[in-house]
């Protein structure tokens, strides 16, 4: 269904339009001239070997990071475009973008309900004083945040441990839980930051019904980050590559795997700057999608790893 | 060792090799320590005196059994902890599902208030006085601590100078300072001024300085409280400087023919204290449970991912500093009509400290805790100043202190009465999951 729906809305409707963005740290660039759009209801999927820069953009699309070039604007066709970049992450996330972290940040020591709550919560208003008398507003807005949440938990198939420790669930439940928090503060466009990293074959499958009914079901567009090729194979409409920093192919994805820079970029010889093979890192697409292998990557992409 | 190598090991060499062994040398060696470090001090004409005068008397005894007493439980922990834990769970599991039941609790809450009523009418003098100036109003700023490093996680170490705030508004707005407020109140009717400038001075401090993590909020917040302090001393035109203000009037209460006031009786004043304990309960509990808690809880674990999920972390920051401000502001208040002295003195940093103390011990982040724990330790003090067993002496206070913080934090981490999502907290850290405390930075890398 991914190319009609794509295909029925193509320009009518962005919801994010990166333009020419750059992102230094001192002398090192993390992202130089990156520029991409995403329109609404698609699956876009960044690829790219590790220290490409894919969690750069996101951090410069959640305000985490404010590039020194460029602008980021959030549905830029609609009546009132809003661009992004200068704002605080809270407030980015008001506008409609929330995400979810490479080594997922849950709120360990609260129940599941807590942590889809406290994302659904968001939204509201109840303050100290409403809180302390328990004005009937307040009660309102509890009694419909916990119905919410029920439902979130129940969308992404935690209902029954809603009330476990964040911290007990296995690796799946978590990334889900996470997925579930990010879309209680009502997002048009959700961000995933390798939800299947370190997944196994089972959860990965899980993880990627569960990205495809969040589109499908709850009409959010999805920009992926994933090293896991099956996944994004089977997910995007469109692919973005980047490597060191910049965009090097863009297409469909039978279009990206094809394209020599790609190739390039996994399997090629860049070894002159002292990058290790990036072979190592990420599958090159063509070969993960025929292999499916999902421990020709694990060792780059361990929830601790860091990229800039 | 095995036995097979060394067939001639007795049971008492064994015994020695043990971890029993090594703890019931720690114990006692720890006692005799605790016993000098307690006992007389040493003198030019006698430079031993320390020694002889504390461990040739029998006093040294009583610590040695206090050590032997200790071991005697640590040991019987390791052995039969398990045991004892479950036999414990099935014991407090009939009340615990009692007080499931509404009704029962409601009922359970009365008679602790009837008894917080009733119980100090039959104390004496000094009792009821230590009830109101060492118990009540360190209970209370206890309470207005355990929002701020409880629930939000935020270190204050400069807690103290709101509470300096709080009494120096009421001594204004009284007219007891040099300088002279535009209408001259009783103290009753500046509370809500004392507290409103607390809470000012909060917001104003929090602002800033909020935007700080971990260890460096501490120290701005103890640099703050030395500030306010150092203000009070030297700002002689204003403050009345280092030889303090007197004459701050007692609380009065005139509502037309309505004439009530508190006068030097200790009394009234714990009443007062007991319906704003009460009222600070009841709204804090409520806070805790609400969305301003569950924020609150979120930013002290992953300030990132709170960020991310939508929560503005400097407004909820501020507001919890705030509310613990007005709170301690309030104490200082009632502090100083009662006494109706006040000096630059009484705000030192090691009162900042005290106070974290009682939190920590009581257990963060839970109010029942707090409470207890300010209650218990402000209590205890007392109590062996009157009893004075194995020669306490008040000046030793904070060596106790320090010692029984180390003692909580290897066997009680959570504190006496612990929340139930800090005790999840501390043990997620121990397995180097998070960052459980206040003391340390939240957040890290975005990634």
């Amino acid at each position: 269904m991914s190319d009609s729906t794509t295909a029925a809305t193509t320009e009518a409707d962005l919801i994010i339009e990166v333009d020419h963005v750059t992102l230094r740290f001192g002398g090192v660039t993390s992202l130089l001239d990156i520029s991409l759009v995403q329109h609404r209801h698609e699956i876009l999927s960044v690829i790219g070997p590790n220290g490409a820069g894919k969690t750069s953009l996101f951090n410069c699309v959640t305000g985490v990071y404010v590039p020194q070039v460029g602008s980021i604007t959030f549905r830029p066709e609609s009546a009132h475009p809003v661009t992004v970049v200068g704002r605080k992450p809270h407030r980015v996330n008001r506008l409609g973008i929330a995400r979810t972290f490479q080594s997922s940040r849950l709120f360990n020591a609260l129940t599941a309900f807590e942590n889809v709550k406290i994302g659904v919560e968001s939204r509201f208003h109840t303050g100290p004083v409403g809180a302390m008398l328990h004005l009937p507003r307040t009660r309102r807005e509890e009694h419909r945040g916990d119905n919410r949440t029920k439902e979130l938990l129940e969308f992404v198939g935690l209902r029954d441990r809603a009330d476990e420790v964040a911290s007990g669930l296995p690796y799946g439940d978590r990334r889900r839980l996470e997925i579930a928090r990010a879309l209680g503060t009502s997002p048009e466009l959700l961000l995933l930051d390798e939800p299947a990293a370190g997944a196994n074959p089972a959860e990965k499958a899980d993880l990627s019904s569960l990205i495809e009914r969040v589109r499908s079901e709850i009409g959010i567009s999805v920009l992926l980050i994933e090293h896991d090729m099956g996944v994004v194979m089977s997910l995007a409409d469109r692919i973005v590559v980047l490597n060191f920093g910049e965009v090097i192919a863009e297409g469909t994805p039978s279009q990206v795997q094809r394209d020599p820079a790609v190739i390039e970029a996994y399997l090629g010889t860049v070894n002159e700057n002292g990058h290790e093979p990036p072979a190592a890192e990420g599958a090159p697409p063509a070969v993960a999608q025929t292999r499916q292998n999902p421990s020709a990557h694990s060792g780059g992409n361990s929830p601790s790893s860091e990229e800039r | 060792m095995s036995a097979g190598l060394q067939p001639r090991t007795g049971s008492a060499a064994r015994f020695w090799r043990s971890t029993d062994a090594r703890r019931l040398f720690g114990c006692v060696v720890g006692a005799l320590v605790v016993a000098v470090m307690t006992g007389p001090s040493g003198s030019a004409s006698a430079p031993t005196s320390g020694f002889t005068g504390s461990l040739f008397r029998p006093r040294a005894f009583v610590f040695v059994a206090l050590g032997l007493a200790l071991w005697a439980v640590m040991t019987f922990r390791s052995r039969f902890g398990d045991v004892v834990r479950r036999a414990n769970d099935r014991i407090i599991a009939t009340p615990r599902q009692l007080l499931v039941n509404r009704w029962y609790r409601y009922i359970f809450y009365l008679a602790v208030f009837a008894f917080a009523i009733w119980y100090p009418t039959i104390l004496s003098g000094y009792w009821q006085e230590v009830l109101v100036d060492q118990i009540g109003v360190f209970v209370l700023l206890a309470l207005g601590l355990n929002v701020v490093v409880g629930y939000a996680g935020l270190l204050d170490l400069g807690y103290i100078a709101f509470y300096a705030i709080g009494a120096y508004s009421a001594a204004y707005w009284t007219g007891a300072l040099p300088i002279h407020p535009p209408m001259h109140l009783n103290p009753f009717w500046a509370i809500p001024l004392a507290v409103l400038a607390a809470m000012l001075a909060g917001v104003v401090l929090g602002s800033p300085t909020l935007r700080l993590r971990g260890d460096y909020l501490a120290i701005v917040t103890l640099g703050f409280g030395e500030i306010i302090q150092i203000v009070a001393t030297n700002l002689t035109g204003v403050t009345g400087g280092s030889q303090g203000v007197i004459g701050i009037p007692h609380f009065s209460l005139h509502v037309d023919s309505l004439k009530y006031v508190w006068h030097v009786k200790a009394l009234p004043y714990y009443y007062l204290l007991l319906v704003f304990v009460v009222i600070a309960l009841a709204a804090f509990r409520s806070l805790e449970r609400s969305r301003v808690g569950r924020c609150w809880a979120a930013i002290r674990e992953d300030e990132v991912a709170a960020e991310a999920s939508g929560i503005n972390v400097l407004k909820y920051k501020v507001m919890a500093f705030s509310i613990g401000a007005s709170t301690s502001g309030f104490a200082g208040i009632l502090t100083a009509s009662k006494i109706g002295f006040i000096e630059p003195g009484d705000f030192t940093v090691q009162l900042s400290i005290l106070i974290l103390v009682l939190v920590v011990f009581g257990g963060m982040g839970s109010l029942i805790g707090a409470a207890m724990g300010a209650a218990v330790l402000q209590w205890l003090p007392q109590f062996l100043r009157v009893h004075p067993l194995f020669g306490f002496q008040p000046q030793d206070l904070f060596i106790y202190l320090g010692a029984l913080l180390v003692v909580m934090m290897i066997f009680r981490p959570a504190g006496i009465v612990p929340s139930r999502r800090r005790r999840s907290e501390i043990g997620l850290a121990e397995h180097g999951v998070g960052t459980a405390d206040a003391m340390s930075a939240a957040g890290g890398p975005v990634a």
